[in-house]
């Protein structure tokens, strides 16, 4: 382990472990990337060119169809149909022209050459897209004439995509039935499990142990075992009572039920980890457990309480497999990711559409992972060093 | 825009009174204890007859009334059914005995999921936790480490479904003769290779593609963890080690890796069980096509193809079960062996 870089100042492993670390970080970071690029990037382009050309000119093959006889006009004894390739305020210009209507390959004449046709007619393709089709006859076209070029498009970035997915998509109104479902989600159980964390950890009660032990078994319990008897149920309650099966109400109770065991676990961790003398003190004073929760515990609780509220909006946020089961598939209740799951079985080839409404999906998480990530590791670590 | 702002507003409604139902149940019902069962108090301020021990008697049962309900109906007794359920036939109405069961023993697409599930559990807890642990180590090291770990802990805060959109870019295909805009194919052909399918090849190659998308995942929560275990490694033992002249890679696994194998099991353990549970990447990815299917998402298909055949469904929900058996008897022991030390 002697032998050192000399210009680096460092060993051969160390050097070798910064490599590696590098190595490991591209490979995590430049998906999202790639990703985050291509969702600014025009949607022809996107189609044609890896994210990583979004700098260079894309060259791409296109077609173009002159005017018809109605928009001659009659210049200087010729009569010309003219316009532009382009639509307003395009940046594309043209590399060369040929093919279709014109004789030759489309790569054989240069921008503003006038090619002159076998019937005595002129075309003319300049740079900037605009088209001159003459003839010294009248022309009788009632269909356009194809011809093809190579276009030279520039990078462009915009906007666009997320305009696209947040209106005619239909994701802004995900978004928000995304929210419907995890407020309400995330702050039930933390005061469900707020309670119930309390009780195990100061409360004398018959069975209190035996209960908890329940709560830790169920934390391992995958929620696929209840999925079946819950629709069931939820279907015959919705019957019952005359009220569709899949409602808010419905979601919100079960991301409660999935979530308490951790939320249980983890607030019971840290509120039986208070110092036993305050809570003492405070009895002998005459309060009783509830004043003794809800003026002292609760407030001295709060990084507990963050740090599960953060794994319980991630959570629910995230969630695929309980909104497709309990809410419906119709605007007004489906959540971003079964929304982009469906985008992505019917719109798989339309990366414009799928790269910026991922985005919009892992926004909000990304932001609230970002904020409040010293919360969320402290609860990563409550639950999972502990025996380490 | 075809935002539905009625919506927005009844969301606003419904939310308020859910979380405001449920504070005035714990405010009300405290309030209606002290009151119910208050002090007999004389006039002279005595206290003649004391009900403090009626309301310390049921008070707690206010306190998790609420969470036992709810684990009990969202988790306990559907449990319970679906292992009920398993034994009856596709409504649920005829004792059909293992029939379900022999149907997916016989099953080949059933087995399939069972072998792809194996190949799931070993390969993605090892990866994660491993890759975890070298990032851990790396960092630690050098002065980049806390932006390197950030970026390898930021797919955590992305869903199954974002991280599958990521990847089915990145895995994307174009024809050989065309320019790729996935980025694996594109450092393929820039090699000279010739682009691939990836998602289509089998058998084996395009599930590890998928488990890469979990591995993705998860190694920021395994680095994390570890990263404080490995803080926790006392450094007179370190320092110790360099003196006697042990090198790095000796001190990492004779002397690191066994002070902190507790937490490596709790971060194996706790992977293990996400991945038992993974159904969105494969839902979203190929949806069981192309040999790629697992258990719980062919669970979710007999839920719903054809009308859904709760049988058959609760057979597949309760062997992901058994399969979780194992782990919860050892979470429960482990749970008691750290309450017996406290």
């Amino acid at each position: 382990m002697s032998t050192r870089i000399p210009l680096l100042n460092m060993s051969i492993g160390a050097f070798l472990a910064r490599v590696l670390l590098l190595i490991i970080v591209v490979i995590w970071t430049v998906p999202t990337f790639g990703l985050l690029i291509s969702s600014f990037r025009d949607k022809d382009q996107l189609a044609i060119s890896g994210w990583w050309n979004a700098l260079q000119n894309v060259q791409e093959n296109q077609a173009g169809r002159t005017g018809v006889a109605t928009a001659q006009q009659e210049l200087d004894g010729q009569f010309v149909i003219s316009g532009n390739v382009f639509s307003e305020g395009s940046t594309q210009s043209v590399a060369s022209f040929g093919g279709g209507f014109v004789p030759g390959e489309i790569t054989d004449y240069e921008p503003g050459t006038v090619v002159e046709l076998e019937d005595g007619t002129t075309f003319r393709l300049d740079a900037d897209g605009t088209y001159e089709y003459a003839s010294t006859e009248p022309f009788e076209l009632d269909r356009g004439l194809r011809f093809f070029y190579v276009a030279n498009i520039p990078p462009y970035f915009s906007l666009d995509n997320y305009e696209e997915v947040l209106t005619s998509e239909g994701f802004a109104q995900s978004f928000i039935n995304t929210f419907t479902v995890t407020i309400p989600a995330t702050i039930i159980p933390i005061v469900v499990a707020a309670f119930a964390a309390y009780a195990f950890a100061w409360m004398e009660f018959p069975g209190r142990r035996f209960l908890f032990v329940i709560v830790v078994g169920l934390l391992v319990v995958p929620l696929q075992m209840s999925l079946i008897p819950l629709l069931r149920f939820y279907n015959t309650v919705g019957a019952t009572f005359d009220f569709a099966a899949k409602s808010y109400p419905g979601i919100w109770l079960a991301h409660t039920g999935f979530g308490l065991p951790l939320a249980v676990y983890l607030l019971r961790n840290y509120i039986g980890g208070l110092p036993r003398e305050l809570i003492e003190s405070a009895k002998i004073d005459g309060a009783s457990h509830f004043q003794i929760f809800t003026r002292l515990v609760l407030p001295l609780s709060v990084p507990a309480l963050a740090s599960f509220g953060i794994f319980q909006f991630l959570w629910v946020w995230n969630d695929l497999l309980v909104a497709l089961v309990f809410l419906g598939k119709q605007a007004d209740q489906i959540v971003m990711t079964s929304k982009l799951r469906e985008l992505l079985g019917s719109r798989g080839d339309n990366w414009e559409v799928l790269t910026s409404s991922a985005f919009v999906s892992i926004l909000v998480p990304l932001i609230v992972f970002y904020s409040l990530q010293r919360y969320f590791v402290r609860g990563l670590l409550a639950g999972s060093v502990k025996g380490g | 825009m075809d935002l539905n702002f009625e919506n927005v507003i009844n969301a606003v409604i419904a939310i308020v009174i859910g979380v405001g139902a449920l504070i005035i149940y714990f405010f009300g019902s405290n309030w209606l204890l002290d009151n119910i069962f208050r002090d007999v108090v004389r006039e002279d301020g005595h206290v003649e007859k004391s009900r403090e021990s009626i309301r310390e008697a049921i008070r707690p049962w206010l306190f998790v009334g609420p969470a036992i309900i709810l684990l009990g109906l969202y988790l306990v007794y559907p449990a319970i059914q679906t292992v009920i359920l398993s034994f009856f036939d596709e409504n649920g109405n005829e004792f059909v005995g293992l029939r379900n069961y022999q149907w997916a023993i016989n099953d080949g697409e059933f087995r399939q999921a069972v072998t792809n599930n194996i190949l799931w559990l070993v390969i993605v807890p090892a990866a994660s936790t491993a890759i975890g642990l070298l990032v851990a180590v790396l960092a630690d090291r050098v002065r980049w480490g806390n932006i390197a770990k950030s970026l390898v802990f930021t797919p955590m805060a992305i869903s199954f479904v974002g991280a599958s959109v990521i990847w089915k870019f990145v895995y994307d295909y174009r024809g050989p003769n065309n320019p790729q805009i996935g980025v694996l194919n594109g450092i393929v052909q820039a090699l000279g290779g010739e682009p691939q399918a990836w998602i289509t090849i089998t058998p084996f190659l395009n599930s590890f593609l998928l488990m890469i998308i979990l591995i993705w995942i998860q190694t920021g929560f395994a680095m994390v963890v570890l990263s404080a275990a490995l803080r926790g490694v006392p450094e007179e033992t370190l320092e110790a080690a360099r003196i006697d002249g042990a090198n790095e890679i000796r001190i990492f696994f004779n002397i690191m890796v066994p002070q902190i194998m507790g937490t490596i099991l709790v971060v194996w353990t706790t992977i293990t069980i996400t991945v038992l549970k993974v159904f969105d990447i494969v839902l979203a990815m190929t949806n069981g096509q192309w040999d790629t299917e697992v258990l719980a998402n062919y669970m979710y298909d007999w839920m719903f193809r054809g009308g859904g055949d709760f049988g058959r469904g609760s057979a597949i929900a309760s062997v992901i079960m058994i399969a979780v058996i194992p782990i919860l008897i050892w979470n429960v022991r482990r749970f008691q062996q750290e309450e017996a030390m406290r």
